[in-house]
C-alpha cells in the first residue's frame, strides 16, 4: 500500500468519509479547526460538481452545518443519529465541556455517533496546546448520569483515520456515543502513513425515528420516567450493553512485555515518546516493556492485573495531565506493583531522554 | 330513518389520541387535539417526527401518534435542523414551552429561523414555568406574580417580556410568523388555521414558520380555567399582540 | 539515520511551508516523516516554527529537543533555538535578515542571505538546505512542485524552482570560494 502523507485532522476527515459520514454539524476551536474546514472544503466542491451536473465525490456526505454553538452542534448530531444517519461532530476541550449535556443525553437515548475530541490546555480558557487533561472526562462520564462512551486513543496520524472508522461501526453496533480522544500535536502534525482499510459495517437501524411510514407503531428517541420501575429496566439494560463493551472491546498495544520487569503505560502521543525510551532503555539492558491502551473505555485493567500478578513489581505512568489516567492505571494494578507517575502538564510533550532517566530511576 | 343516521359522519382522529394529562382547563390539551387534527386532514402523519420540549408538554408523543425526539431543554430547534436536513421527505415540527424556546434555548431558535430552516414551530407561551412549579418565564408579564417573583415581575430586576414573533420578524429568512391565542372558539379556529399554514409553508418547502399561541396556566396563575382565559384575553394580549407578523 | 530539523522565523516567510516540503520529499524518498508545526493566534508578523523528522525507522516522539538542522530566518529564533541546536549540528540562517550571530564553536554555521537573493527566500533556503545536507535530490523537489501545483497554480513552479536553484547554486559557489583560501 502506497504511503500518503497528511495532517492528523485530516486524517479524521479522511476516515470520517470513507466509514460513510453523511452528516456533520461544528463550531470552530483551535487546535480542531482542520475538522470541520477539512469537511467544509469537500462538502461545498460536492455541491459545485453537482451544479456543473457532475456526480458527487463523497454521495453520502449531505449535510455540513457550522452551528451556532458547541451546544447545538452536539444537539444537532442528536437529530442525526435519532433518523439513522452517520454524523459526527468535532471540537476541542472548553467546546467538549459545553456539548456535555447533549452527550449524556445521545447516551441515554442510545443514540450512535461520533465525537471526536482534540485536546488542548485546561482548566478554563487554557493553552491550545497539547494535553490529556480530559481523561476523566471522557472515560468516566464528563455529563450528568450513569453513561458510558467508547473511547478511542490514537497515537499516529494513521491511527486518526483508522479510530475514527473504527467508532462508526462500533457506535452503530451498540447504539452508544463514541470519543477519539487525541491531543493538540496529533491533530496539527502531519506525519507518513499508509491508509488503514477499515471495512464499512452497515447495521439496520429499525429503531430510528424517520417518521412512520409502514410501521403501526411509533418510533420515540427518549429517556424519560415517571416512575422508578421502567427506568431501573431501561438502565439495566444499558448496563448490561455497558458489560458486553467491556468484554469485547478491550484494545491495547504491548510492547516488548514477554521477559519485562518493568513496565511503562501511556497513551496518545507520550505513548509513542515512552515506545522510544523503552528502546534506548533496552539498549542499555533494561527489562522494560510498554502498555498501550487503544480503548481508554472500556479500559485494558485485565491486562495491567496479568502483569503484575508475577511479572512486573514496577510501573512508569507518563501522561500530560496532573495524572487522570494513573488512576485507571492503578486500579488494574491494585496494589501489586508500585506505580510510579511522570506528569507533563502545562502544553509540554515530555521528551524520550526524560522518560529514559525516569525509567532508569526505577532500575 | 335512524336517527343515527342523521348525525355527519366525521373521520376518527387518527394522531390525536384522544386523552392527555394536562391539568383541567390547560390550553395544551386543545391544541394537541388541533395539531392532531391538522396533521390528519392534511395527511402527513406518517411522514411527521415530532420534536418534543422540555416542559408540561414534554410527553406529548404519548398524546399525539407519530415519530418523536425528547432533547434537551431548549435545543429542539438544532435537533430538527438536522432531521429537516438529513430526511428532507419528513415533516418536523418542534413543539416548544416559554422557557424552553424563549429563554434557554433562544440561541438555537434565533439561529434557526435565521437560517431559514425548513420546520415548523409551535411555540405555546404561557407566561410562566409550568412543569418546574410556576417561576417565572421571559415572557412573564409585568407585575404578575411567580414562584420566583412573588411580588410580581419588576423590569429593574427582571427587564422586560420578550416578544418573540417580533424578535424574528427582525430577520430575512423567516416566511411566517403568527401570534394566535386560544381563548375563545373564534381564536381556536383562527389557531388551527395558523397551524395548518405552517405545516403547508413546510409541504410546499417556502421556509421556516413559527405560529406563537397565546396559552393559560391555571394552577400556577392560581386562576380558575375561566378566570385564566380572560386574563390572556384582557392582559396577556396588551403585551404580546395578536396577529401575523410575517407571511410571504 | 534520523534527522530532525527546526524551522524557525516570522509568520508569512514561508516557515511552514518549507518543513512540510522537506517532510513530504522526504517520503517521497522512503523516509518515514513527521511534521509539527507551531500553532497560534498569529497568522502574519508573529514568530512561527515547525519541526520536522526524517528517519529509516519509525518515529518516536514528533517532538524535537536538539535539532541535527537549524534554519532559522530571524532574529528572535536564532537567539530561540541556537541553543538547543545539537553538536555538530548545521545552522542554516538568513545572513540578509540576520545580523547578530551568537557564538558556537561546535556547529556548522552556513549564512544564506536568502531574502536578499530571491523574495521567496524559503525557496533559497530549500535549495541551500538540499545542497548542504544532501539529504533530498532537487529532482525529487522538483517533482513534488509539479504534482503539488497543478491548474492555476501551475504558474508558480518555475518561480519556486528557480529560488531552489539559486540557493543550490550559492552553496556550490561559496563552497567554491572556501576551497580556493
Amino acid at each position: 500500500m502506497s504511503r500518503v502523507y497528511m495532517k492528523g485532522n485530516e486524517a479524521i476527515v479522511e476516515g470520517a468519509l470513507r466509514a460513510g459520514l453523511e452528516g456533520f454539524f461544528g463550531y470552530p476551536i483551535t487546535p480542531s479547526s482542520e475538522i470541520i474546514e477539512g469537511l467544509a472544503e469537500r462538502f461545498f466542491a460536492d455541491r459545485e460538481r453537482e451544479r456543473r451536473g457532475e456526480k458527487p465525490m463523497y454521495p453520502k456526505f449531505r449535510v455540513f452545518l457550522q452551528m451556532e454553538s458547541e451546544l447545538a452542534s452536539i444537539n444537532a448530531v442528536m437529530g442525526g443519529a435519532s433518523v439513522g444517519c452517520r454524523v459526527m461532530t468535532a471540537s476541542s476541550s472548553p467546546g467538549i465541556s459545553l456539548k456535555q449535556e447533549g452527550i449524556s443525553y445521545i447516551a441515554a437515548c442510545e443514540l450512535p455517533c461520533v465525537i471526536i475530541n482534540i485536546m488542548r490546555g485546561g482548566p478554563g480558557l487554557g493553552s491550545i496546546q497539547p494535553e490529556q487533561g480530559d481523561y476523566f472526562q471522557a472515560v468516566k462520564g464528563g455529563g450528568h448520569g450513569d453513561y458510558k462512551l467508547i473511547v478511542f486513543a490514537p497515537n499516529s496520524v494513521q491511527e486518526m483515520a483508522e479510530h475514527t472508522m473504527l467508532l462508526f461501526n462500533l457506535t452503530d453496533k451498540y447504539r452508544t456515543p463514541g470519543m477519539l480522544l487525541a491531543d493538540g500535536y496529533l491533530g496539527q502534525m502531519k506525519e507518513s502513513m499508509e491508509f488503514p482499510d477499515v471495512p464499512i459495517e452497515e447495521y439496520e437501524k429499525p429503531w430510528a425515528a424517520t417518521g412512520m411510514g409502514d410501521r403501526e407503531t411509533q418510533n420515540t428517541i427518549e429517556f424519560l420516567f415517571l416512575t422508578p420501575e421502567p427506568m431501573v429496566e431501561a438502565k439495566t439494560r444499558l448496563l448490561q450493553k455497558y458489560k458486553q463493551i467491556e468484554a469485547n472491546e478491550v484494545r491495547y498495544e504491548d510492547y516488548k512485555i514477554d521477559d519485562a520487569k518493568i513496565l511503562v503505560t501511556a497513551f496518545g502521543t507520550p505513548s509513542r515518546v515512552a515506545k522510544a525510551a523503552v528502546d534506548q532503555a533496552r539498549e542499555k539492558g533494561v527489562k522494560v516493556g510498554l502498555i498501550r491502551p487503544i480503548t481508554l473505555w472500556p479500559f485494558p485493567y485485565q491486562v495491567y492485573a496479568d502483569l503484575t500478578t508475577h511479572q512486573i513489581d514496577r510501573v512508569l505512568v507518563v501522561e500530560m495531565s496532573f495524572g487522570q489516567f494513573v488512576e485507571d492505571v492503578r486500579l488494574g494494578v491494585e496494589g501489586r506493583a508500585e506505580v510510579k507517575l511522570y506528569a507533563r502538564y502545562g502544553g509540554i510533550v515530555p521528551t524520550e531522554k526524560e522518560i529514559l532517566e525516569k525509567i532508569m530511576e526505577l532500575v | 330513518m335512524r336517527v343515527s343516521a342523521l348525525i355527519p359522519k366525521y373521520p376518527e382522529p387518527e394522531t390525536y389520541m384522544g386523552h392527555t394529562h394536562y391539568c383541567p382547563g390547560c390550553g395544551h390539551a386543545t391544541l394537541h387535539k388541533l395539531l392532531g387534527e391538522v396533521v390528519d386532514e392534511l395527511g402527513i402523519r406518517k411522514r411527521v417526527i415530532m420534536i418534543e420540549p422540555v416542559g408540561c408538554s414534554v410527553l406529548a408523543l404519548k398524546y399525539l401518534k407519530f415519530d418523536g425526539i425528547q432533547g434537551p431543554h431548549g435545543r429542539a430547534p438544532a435537533i430538527a435542523t438536522a432531521v429537516k436536513r438529513l430526511r428532507p421527505e419528513s415533516i418536523v415540527i418542534t413543539y416548544q414551552g416559554d422557557g424552553d424556546l424563549a429563554a434557554i434555548g433562544t440561541n438555537e431558535i434565533i439561529h434557526a429561523a435565521n437560517r431559514g430552516e425548513l420546520f415548523t414551530v409551535v411555540f405555546v407561551n404561557n407566561a410562566v414555568y409550568g412543569m418546574t412549579g410556576g417561576q417565572m418565564a421571559p415572557t412573564t408579564l409585568l407585575g404578575q406574580k411567580s414562584t420566583t417573583t412573588p411580588t410580581g415581575r419588576f423590569a429593574e430586576f427582571c427587564g422586560y417580556p420578550l416578544r418573540v414573533c417580533e424578535l424574528l420578524n427582525t430577520l430575512d429568512a423567516p416566511v411566517y410568523l403568527e401570534r394566535v391565542s386560544l381563548f375563545d372558539v373564534e381564536h381556536i379556529l383562527k389557531t388551527r388555521a395558523a397551524l395548518k399554514k405552517a405545516l403547508l409553508n413546510q409541504i410546499e418547502g417556502r421556509g421556516f414558520s413559527l405560529v406563537e399561541v397565546l396559552s393559560n396556566c391555571p394552577t400556577n396563575w392560581k386562576m380558575t380555567p375561566e378566570e385564566s382565559w380572560e386574563f390572556v384575553k384582557n392582559e396577556m394580549t396588551k403585551v404580546f399582540p395578536l396577529g401575523v407578523f410575517r407571511d410571504k | 539515520m534520523k534527522t530532525e530539523i527546526i524551522i524557525a522565523g516570522f509568520g508569512g516567510q514561508g516557515v511552514l511551508f518549507l518543513g512540510d516540503l522537506i517532510a513530504y520529499c522526504a517520503m517521497k524518498e522512503g523516509k518515514y516523516v513527521t511534521w509539527v508545526p507551531s500553532y497560534g493566534p498569529e497568522s502574519r508578523g508573529g514568530t512561527c516554527n515547525c519541526q520536522v523528522i526524517c528517519s529509516d525507522q519509525l518515529i518516536g516522539s514528533p517532538a524535537i529537543v536538539h535539532p541535527d538542522v537549524l534554519i532559522v530566518f530571524n532574529q528572535p529564533s536564532l537567539y530561540k533555538f541556537l541553543p538547543r541546536l545539537k553538536t555538530n549540528g548545521t545552522l542554516l540562517y538568513d545572513s540578509f535578515l540576520i545580523k547578530e550571530l551568537p557564538a558556537r564553536e561546535d556547529i556548522r554555521v552556513v549564512g544564506v542571505p536568502a531574502f536578499q537573493i530571491s523574495k521567496m527566500g524559503n525557496m533559497v533556503m530549500m535549495g541551500a538546505f538540499l545542497a548542504v545536507t544532501k539529504g533530498i535530490k532537487p529532482e525529487t523537489v522538483y517533482q513534488t512542485l509539479e504534482e503539488k501545483l497543478t491548474g492555476a497554480k501551475a504558474k508558480f513552479i518555475p518561480v519556486n524552482k528557480d529560488a531552489i536553484e539559486k540557493g543550490i547554486k550559492y552553496i556550490s559557489d561559496k563552497s567554491l570560494e572556501t576551497s580556493n583560501e
